[in-house]
């Protein structure tokens, strides 16, 4: 009955794993269900802050395990990691608030605000579903549709992280600081990670679309978990566009010779790796029988609709560029998760200012270099210039670990080196390279394809408390500016947030909108980029899409931001001037 | 034997590699409580961030707080009496505290291994 290679002898734990939107959550739904339908006992856990398993089986579920009673023998158990990071802040502040005064509380409150403590809290929630206990003892599988990161893992494994802080609970923090006031054991912490690492307990399948950017970002995750002992590894390669559909349209066929190209070049780590590839469906994942079709192979028969369906009316990337170009200078930076096209979407906006014949300054961190190299000296207001995320963030480990590490022991040098390892220091060092040419934007346009989160600023900012105290000294007649009163002003610095009409990807963009406004700043705009929506479509699996795209847009459009421009999916990359012009024509 | 209180500013990382610069007194810091540790000191640190109750329930800290803010600390107590505020002791200072013997460590450079007294 088995279609899938990941489904072949199923260990008790199942991971699936992959950035938000290439549909986890729908395939961990499907797996359950086929093993529930098997006869098996199944727990199907989900820590997805978008979670809909209750929505696609028509129930309420949320945080304890609740049956499914249209499918004997599973039951499901939402884990919100924000609820979770938010009930973990509450126990340690609350006693305190209204006891010490309120700007250290707040202080308290920023600094377990960051990824880590989300991180940390979650992989607390999982412990109790990975170590034996008498919670899960009735289950024969336990489905995961997250898993925890490399950095985390390896923090529990070192034994410096444990050292004085976590059993004492007191002493040196680290990035796993946030653990000290969870409630569990080192031992149980120990035996979670050793359970993840035991093949025959766990399976790892690593989600990706056929995309070569997503690709990619999948066999780093596959290397830096097979490191770390996770070996048994599963690929699926999801919502492929069917062969049979590009003969429907000119973007269908563009489509699918971008994904069968990505697949044919799938990098050199994934191509050992068993392989499923699920073709995308012409119908919404909810409901017991969609998901039950998810995982065969054979596509269902596409009612034949002859008919082409209108792109929507929706503001386009122009005018936003005539808002831009309207202040003559400024900081302009793209922000979003990987692989939404903030690089491409920068230097579309970058050669259109430079069109104009604004002085500008494209700066990104686009790890392929193509981009700069194709620009550079294409225009006579452009400048362009490139920071190497990997590159930047190595030389600040090993400055970090040549000035501050040398007086450390072994145990405490691995504990810094793996801090150095976390998303924050990525953040920090790119920041830091971008620092220099962030004060161009007093005379030109920069435009950058990244941007601190609301909570790196803010601890940047507390740690630079003194630039209040001298502002707060200088007399009013002088100007003083730090670093974060020039991002707070929507006339010097412009926040973009990039995102996709998906429901992850939209709720991904809205995190990040609320973090930034946790350190005053409003996004200036939503862009919304490779719409389907945004094209007159004939294939009927496009169509689909586009329609799933449009509760998306409005969510953008009317819930988050205040200004918004959609740009389509285009049948080919926007590589060179002229084509990133079209974007924003 | 003598106890040695740390009250620390509220740091993500001891080391705060997660801030804006890595504090380059705290590495060194943490580095002598290990090695006071190890030469028999009893030292309890209590970080802002991760024991706020225990900046809550002691009432000199807590007024120290109301009163010069979290960015005053470090506090440092001896026995229960304040012994240092604002900054964080050298290693001559706990073995002090902690009735250590300093065996000079003549290999380290600089007249004072990297503090900023010079």
């Amino acid at each position: 009955m088995n279609d899938c290679k990941f489904l072949d002898h199923p260990p008790r734990f199942l991971f699936f794993t992959g950035k938000g939107g290439v549909g986890k959550t729908s395939i961990a739904c499907a797996t359950a269900i086929q093993l529930a339908d098997s006869g098996y006992q199944v727990l199907l856990v989900s820590t997805d802050p978008a979670s809909n398993v209750g929505q696609v089986f028509g129930i309420t579920i949320g945080n304890h395990i609740t049956p499914i009673k249209t499918v004997p023998g599973l039951a499901a158990l939402e884990i919100d990691p924000q609820a979770a990071a938010q009930a973990y802040r509450d126990r340690i502040v609350g006693p305190v608030r209204g006891v010490l005064p309120e700007t250290v509380v707040k202080g308290i409150e920023e600094q377990l605000s960051g990824a880590c403590t989300t991180e940390i809290a979650a992989f607390d929630e999982f412990t109790a579903l990975l170590t034996d206990s008498t919670l899960t003892a009735g289950y024969d599988h336990i489905i995961f549709d997250t898993a925890p990161t490399g950095h985390t893992i390896r923090l529990l494994q070192l034994p410096g992280a444990w050292s004085g802080f976590l059993e004492e609970g007191k002493g040196d923090a680290s990035c796993l600081g946030p653990l000290a006031g969870l409630e569990k054991q080192r031992s149980q912490y120990k035996s979670a990670v050793e359970a993840l690492a035991d093949p025959n307990r766990s399976r790892l399948i690593l989600v990706a679309r056929a995309q070569q950017a997503t690709l990619q970002e999948v066999a780093r995750t596959h290397e830096e978990l097979n490191a770390i002992g996770l070996s048994q590894q599963y690929l699926v390669v999801n919502g492929i566009l069917p062969e049979a559909e590009a003969m429907q349209d000119s973007l269908a066929t563009a489509i699918c010779q971008r994904e069968q190209r990505a697949l044919s070049e799938i990098p050199e780590a994934l191509q050992a790796l068993p392989r499923d590839q699920i073709e995308l469906k012409p119908f919404n994942l909810v409901g017991l029988d969609a998901l039950r079709q998810l995982l065969t192979v054979a596509t269902p028969v596409i009612t034949q609709f002859d008919a082409t369906t209108q792109a929507i009316q929706v503001p386009n990337l122009s005018k936003l560029v005539d808002d831009i170009a309207a202040d003559g200078h400024g900081l302009v930076m793209l922000m979003g998760k990987g692989g939404v096209g903030k690089t491409t979407l920068a230097a579309a906006l970058a050669v259109q200012l430079a069109q104009r014949g604004l002085p500008v300054h494209l700066t990104t961190s686009d790890p392929a270099a193509h981009l700069s190299e194709t620009l550079n000296g294409s225009l006579d207001n452009l400048t362009v210039s490139r920071i190497d995320p990997h590159a930047e963030t190595e030389r600040y480990r090993q400055q970090v670990l040549k000035t501050k590490g040398a007086q450390l022991d072994a145990q405490g040098r691995a504990l810094l080196e793996e801090d150095l390892r976390s998303p924050c220091t990525e953040e920090i060092a790119v920041f830091q390279a971008f620092s220099g040419i962030i004060r161009e934007a007093g005379k030109k346009f920069v435009v950058m394809d990244t941007a601190p989160t609301g909570h790196t600023l803010l601890l940047l900012d507390a740690t630079g408390a003194y630039h209040r105290e001298v502002s707060r000294q200088m007399s009013s007649s002088m100007h003083y500016l730090t670093p974060m009163m020039r991002l707070q002003d929507p006339k010097q610095t412009k926040i973009l947030l990039v995102t996709l009409a998906e429901t992850t990807p939209v709720l991904e963009a809205a995190n990040l909108q609320a973090d930034l406004r946790r350190a005053g700043i409003e996004p200036w705009a939503w862009v919304i980029n490779n719409s389907v929506a945004a094209v007159a479509v004939h294939s009927p699996l496009l169509r689909q899409r586009a329609a799933n795209e449009l509760r998306e847009i409005d969510a953008v459009a009317n819930r988050y931001a205040q200004r918004y421009a959609v740009v389509p999916l285009l049948q080919q990359e926007p590589v060179g001037v002229s084509r990133l012009l079209e974007l924003t024509d | 034997m003598t106890t040695i209180q740390i009250y620390d500013p509220a740091l993500c990382c001891s080391t705060g590699v997660c801030g804006v610069d890595v504090d380059q007194e705290l590495v060194g810091f943490s580095a002598d409580v290990d090695w006071a540790k190890q030469n028999g000191a009893k030292i309890e640190r209590f970080n802002l961030a991760q024991q706020p109750m225990a900046f809550a329930e002691n009432p000199l800290v807590k007024t120290y707080l109301e009163r010069s803010g979290a960015d005053a600390l470090p506090l440092i107590f001896v026995d229960g009496e304040v012994a240092l505020a604002g900054r964080y002791p050298n290693r001559t200072e706990l073995a002090r505290w902690a009735a250590i013997t300093l065996v000079e460590d003549k290999a380290q450079s600089g007249c004072c291994s990297g503090t900023s007294c010079c």
